[in-house]
């Protein structure tokens, strides 16, 4: 690790200011940006921490859906009874998240604003017709996402609640990578009244919603009625764990199981 | 009365407090004023050539105390790493024997070869040093895989080794192998690799060094298996310093695997460095540097072929294998795909004739040397794997072919084919215990379950023998040992009676602090409280070949019952003076010395401290003290061998492995303590479990880049990946050849669980025609042998 100055705001405001600083970078729950560092793979100047700013916290029930601030580690979305009323899916999503070192540091917003390929939560942010609020001002949820490790976010802009909408029925399916845990495919299914939505995250560049599949579902919501569909794996994600045809072949399979799951 | 914690007992392991409450002292834990701190450039080239080293502005940088290379070592007159094994070519050569400097001289041959050390005032001052530093390299092509080393014009990892070839070695008698293939009525095939692994101990390699001007006298403390080899080898061959001048503390050690026994250059480099900057130096690994450069295990490439007559009665096994041995020599790794591999091909079965072919050759990868099982792992699998196929070749049930086939319990000692002499075992035994556990005639109906789920369920089989305790010396030495094997040991008792022993065995997670005191307390029949067991420091104990190949308790043990033996003896002659009796009628239980007859007795506490207050000793016949050390050099390796039995479920749809089921049944002679026994078989079984389903290192054949380089690729078993095991053992076999009867039980877990898994993998995936995968059976490649198989098993079915 370079040698940096930390900092640790209170108020969203002052953290705000000490982003501008030159190389400034925001840490969450470090669970990402710890390990570059270790590996001398980024020299930011300054790290703010975030984890004592009261306007990141917290889980509550708003519009029917729920709203959760940025800095709301994965373990306690996971155990969160109202997250676990509201949205299961979701509490469950956060759940498979990694390991439980990494669920009790890890935030969603520092998961968000990463955009991880292989991250969960962007499946979620999609699915669930999410609506992103920052310092500066609300992102609609499709539009946040912009490429692999990329986002709507400027640099600077602080990630401060993301506001989900509560499904008539929802699952989350992942097939997880053995060795780091990350999705190697994650199928997050959504169903809202006749409309349904199926967020496909860690099988390409960013997540996407399989369109032929939520066409199929809208008409009969049964993991039968994906029978024969499938995703192009023309350029899908290939590594060690997994070739493209194979996470092609993963996303019907976990989108039938997250079907099947949400009942 | 019996001892509550004597031979037998499951005594918790004493030395889990101080692990368990952060309390452990490993080797970075230590502090010295004035200590610097050292940092590696490593080459991030598979092979290139060195052209220059630009340090200046390196050594400018703050905190910086030095920044050395191989050039400062070479004109230091440093040596080579030794290498502790010599094997020699079937045409008589002996084998290639590349120099192995702690600090590369003109070539990096593997990625992460050292170039230079960068020593600070603080471990981030040297990071930031040796980025400085600028080495101009001329990259090199390079070898990134045993088949590309050996397939024509590949690029040469040493000028020296033709083709790249280490040693082309064999074993058995070909022309009987031969002969009785040409009479077989079946013949089994396989071709199979045992992927490369990289051994993962919890702690770092770390080493510190340490040089005292006023006497000459230079510390190292690192993380060794094995501090007295250390001593040996980098004192007389690589530093040249004279052992009474050296010393060697191997501390706490967090696991080893076999990867913390070889002399590495990093122990080098600090001692040696701490003289030149006056100055104790630390180096301790990061976690890149240790899948970098950690001697890595297995990476064998095989076919073998399974002569049998009409009943499936095995005639000859005939064995080709290609073995890597990264980019240089480590300390054991020649010995390792020889005699710790070929030795062991005959497996638990009388096959007669045996012939088995080695070519060890050279690659631009990390070293590859003894890892948990080391060599047995790859027999066992070959083995087995091979008897799978052959029961499909024979349309035999799998464990009637094995039974058939088994060295029988009457015809110990059994002289196999292929040099050893397995002293006990009963194999027929170990499959009894373990089917009924397995519910074998169940499976038929648990698979039709299964399927009725959509799920493919497999049943997989491995019977293995190892050969354990590392060895007789003269064996060992006619076979290119350039070491002795026995084991030493020192009982001390003090005046008031409790008692220190030092052993020259290493535990690093074994638990010898409990056993051993156990052995101790039994014999003496004193509380285990008063007995403490020291080791890893060449200043305290006796000339020791510390531990690995699961001999601690067989040579170890056996060295602390010889001492034992001579305390008693003088205990006796002690005893007889103080009674008055002649020393033949005391009788001795359990450290309570009578006067045949009478009710005359001293207990060994009253002994020990007349031994050390011998007011009226007869000084001529009878020595004070009460302090005996024993050397014991074993007669034969010790056998464990057992059956181990995988049940497990495949889905198809995606490809993922569950283990339903896994029951061990093994024998490991005599048990001193069943806790750690069924510990150490837990965690065998896991990193056999591991290597068949998850783990596997990956170099890029062309590159010679590591592609699994950390744990985001490289995949460790985890607890939730593993079932509840079923562990079983008898004591019906002990060994006949060392006092405590025991075996060894370190290995085990490792050596059979590999093959049962991956019997059970290929078991589950019969319908479709498959007879082998290699591992690891990961979901993808599962998925894609599905995918691929013709016909699908419904066609197959009609
Ligand atoms: C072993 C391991 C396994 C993992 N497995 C999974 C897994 O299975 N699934 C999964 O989804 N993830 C996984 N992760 C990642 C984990 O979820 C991280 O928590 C997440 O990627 C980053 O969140 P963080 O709070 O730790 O952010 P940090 O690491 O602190 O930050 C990540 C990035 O986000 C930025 N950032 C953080 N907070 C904000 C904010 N409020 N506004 C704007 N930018 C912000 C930071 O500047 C940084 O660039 C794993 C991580 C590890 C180490």
């Amino acid at each position: 690790m370079y040698a940096f100055n930390y900092q640790r705001p209170t108020s969203l405001a002052d953290a705000a200011t000490a982003i501008q600083a030159e190389e400034a970078k925001l840490l969450g729950g470090g669970q990402t940006l710890l390990p570059t560092l270790k590996q001398r793979l980024a020299r930011p100047t300054d790290l703010i921490d975030l984890g004592a700013i009261p306007e990141l916290k917290g889980i509550r029930e708003a519009d029917g859906g729920l709203e959760i601030g940025a800095f709301t580690r994965h373990a306690e979305v996971a155990h969160s009874d109202l997250v676990k009323r509201v949205i299961p899916a979701l509490a469950s999503l956060a759940e498979g998240i990694g390991d439980r070192q990494v669920r009790n540091m890890g935030t969603m917003g520092g998961s968000i604003a990463n955009a991880d390929p292989s991250a969960d939560y962007p499946s979620a942010v999609v699915a669930l017709k999410a609506t992103v609020t920052t310092d500066r001002r609300t992102i609609s949820g499709d539009d946040f996402f912009t490429g692999m490790f990329e986002t709507a976010l400027e640099p600077g802009e602080i990630l401060k609640s993301v506001r989900y909408s509560r499904p008539d029925k929802a699952a989350y399916a992942k097939f997880r990578n053995p060795a780091s845990r990350y999705a190697i495919v994650g199928v997050f299914v959504a169903k809202f009244g006749a409309d349904v939505r199926v967020a496909v995250t860690g099988a390409a560049g960013s997540v996407f919603r399989a369109e032929a599949f939520e066409a199929a579902l809208a008409a009969d919501f049964r993991a039968e009625a994906l029978n024969g569909l499938s995703v192009d794996a023309d350029g899908l994600n290939a590594d060690i764990h997994a070739s493209a045809d194979y996470r092609a072949h993963l996303v019907t399979v976990m989108a039938k199981r997250a079907v099947e799951a949400a009942g | 009365m019996a001892n509550p914690n004597g031979i037998g007992a499951s005594v918790r392991r004493r030395e889990d407090q101080r692990f368990l409450t952060g309390r452990g002292n490993y080797t970075d834990d230590f502090k010295r004023l004035n200590m610097t701190h050292a940092v590696h450039v490593r080459s991030p080239y598979a092979h290139a050539r060195i052209l220059g080293i630009d340090f200046t502005d390196a050594a400018a940088m703050p905190g910086v105390v030095a920044v050395l290379t191989g050039a400062d070592m070479e004109a230091d007159k440093v040596g080579s790493l030794p290498c502790g094994w010599q094997i020699h070519s079937k045409d008589g050569s002996p084998m290639k024997e590349p120099p192995h400097y702690p600090l590369a001289r003109d070539r990096v041959r593997y990625v992460g070869d050292a170039v230079a050390v960068v020593i600070a005032e603080t471990r981030e001052q040297a990071r930031d040093a040796a980025e400085m530093v600028v080495v101009d390299y001329e990259e090199l092509p390079a070898v990134g895989s045993s088949t590309r080393a050996v397939a024509g014009g590949a690029p040469l990892v040493h000028d020296d080794a033709p083709d790249n070839v280490c040693y082309d070695w064999h074993l058995g008698d070909k022309a009987a192998t031969d002969a009785a293939f040409a009479n077989a009525a079946h013949i089994a095939k396989i071709d199979l690799v045992n992927q490369r692994l990289v051994p993962n101990a919890m702690e770092p390699r770390a080493a510190m060094g340490e040089y005292d001007q006023s006497n000459g006298e230079y510390t190292l403390t690192t993380t060794s298996q094995n501090p007295h080899v250390t001593r040996l080898l980098m004192g007389a061959f690589v530093l040249g310093i004279p052992e009474h001048k050296l010393r060697v503390v191997a501390p706490d050690v967090g696991g080893g695997f076999g990867s913390k026994i070889f002399h590495y250059g990093e122990e080098a480099v600090v001692t040696w460095a701490a003289r030149k900057v006056g100055r104790p130096v630390k180096w301790t690994a990061d976690r890149s540097e240790s899948f970098l450069t950690d001697a890595h295990g297995r990476d064998h490439v095989s076919h073998a072929e399974l002569a049998m007559d009409a009943d499936g009665n095995f005639l000859a096994l005939r064995v080709s294998t290609l073995a890597n041995l990264g980019a240089y020599l480590s300390t054991f790794a020649p010995s390792i795909p020889t005699y710790l591999y070929a030795t062991l091909l005959a497996g638990q079965y009388k096959t007669p004739a045996i012939y088995a072919e080695v070519k060890a050759v050279f690659t631009n990868t990390s070293p590859v040397d003894a890892y948990r099982g080391a060599g047995r792992p790859e027999a066992c699998y070959l083995i087995e794997r091979l008897v799978d196929v052959a029961a499909g070749v024979m349309g035999m049930d799998k464990t009637e072919i094995r039974r058939r086939n088994f060295v029988p319990k009457e015809a110990m000692p059994y002289q196999t084919p292929v040099a050893l002499q397995y002293d006990t075992g009963d194999f027929a035994k170990n499959l009894d215990i373990a089917l009924p556990l397995v519910d074998y005639p169940g499976f038929q109906q648990r698979r039709a379950e299964s399927k009725a789920r959509g799920k493919l369920r497999g049943i997989g089989f491995a019977t293995y023998i190892e050969a354990c305790g590392i060895a007789p010396s003269n064996v060992a030495g006619a076979l290119g040992a350039r070491a002795g094997l026995y084991e030493c040991a020192e009982v001390r008792f003090h005046p008031t009676g409790s008692v220190t022993v030092f052993t020259g065995a290493h535990s690093h997670g074994q638990g010898h602090e409990t056993t051993f005191a156990q052995i101790v307390a039994e014999r003496f029949g004193i509380p285990i409280e008063n007995v403490e067991i020291v080791h890893g420091d060449t200043n305290k104990i006796p000339f020791g070949m510390g531990t690995y190949g699961s001999r601690s308790l067989a040579v170890g043990g056996s060295a602390l019952v010889k001492a034992m033996d001579k305390v008693e003896r003088k205990a006796r002659k002690i005893a007889a003076h103080m009674l008055e009796a002649a020393e033949t009628d005391i009788e001795v239980k359990e450290g309570r010395f009578t006067v045949a007859g009478t009710d005359k007795s001293l207990g060994i506490g009253d002994i020990a401290l007349q031994a050390y207050v011998p007011h009226n000793f007869p000084l001529d016949e009878l020595e004070p003290g009460l302090d005996e050390q024993a050397f014991y050099d074993p007669k034969n390796f010790t056998y464990p061998n057992g059956c181990h039995v995988c049940e497990l479920e495949i889905d198809p749809d995606t490809g993922v492995t569950t283990i339903v089921s896994f029951a061990a049944v093994d024998d490991f002679g005599n048990v001193i303590n069943p806790l750690i026994v069924e510990g150490q078989v837990h965690g065998g079984l896991v990193q056999g479990i591991g290597q068949a389903l998850y783990e596997n290192c990956v170099y890029d054949e062309e590159s010679g880049q590591l592609v699994t380089g950390s744990y985001m690729d490289y995949c460790m078993p985890r607890a939730d990946d593993v079932p509840s095991f079923t562990v079983r053992y008898h004591e019906d076999q002990p060994c006949t050849h060392n006092p405590l009867g025991v075996k060894g039980c370190g290995e085990a877990g490792t050596i059979g669980a590999a093959a049962a898994v991956m019997n059970a993998v290929v078991d589950a995936l019969s319908d479709y025609g498959v007879t082998h995968m290699d591992m690891p059976a990961t979901p993808e490649k599962v998925w894609r042998t599905i995918r691929d198989a013709a016909p699908a098993p419904a066609m197959a079915a009609e």
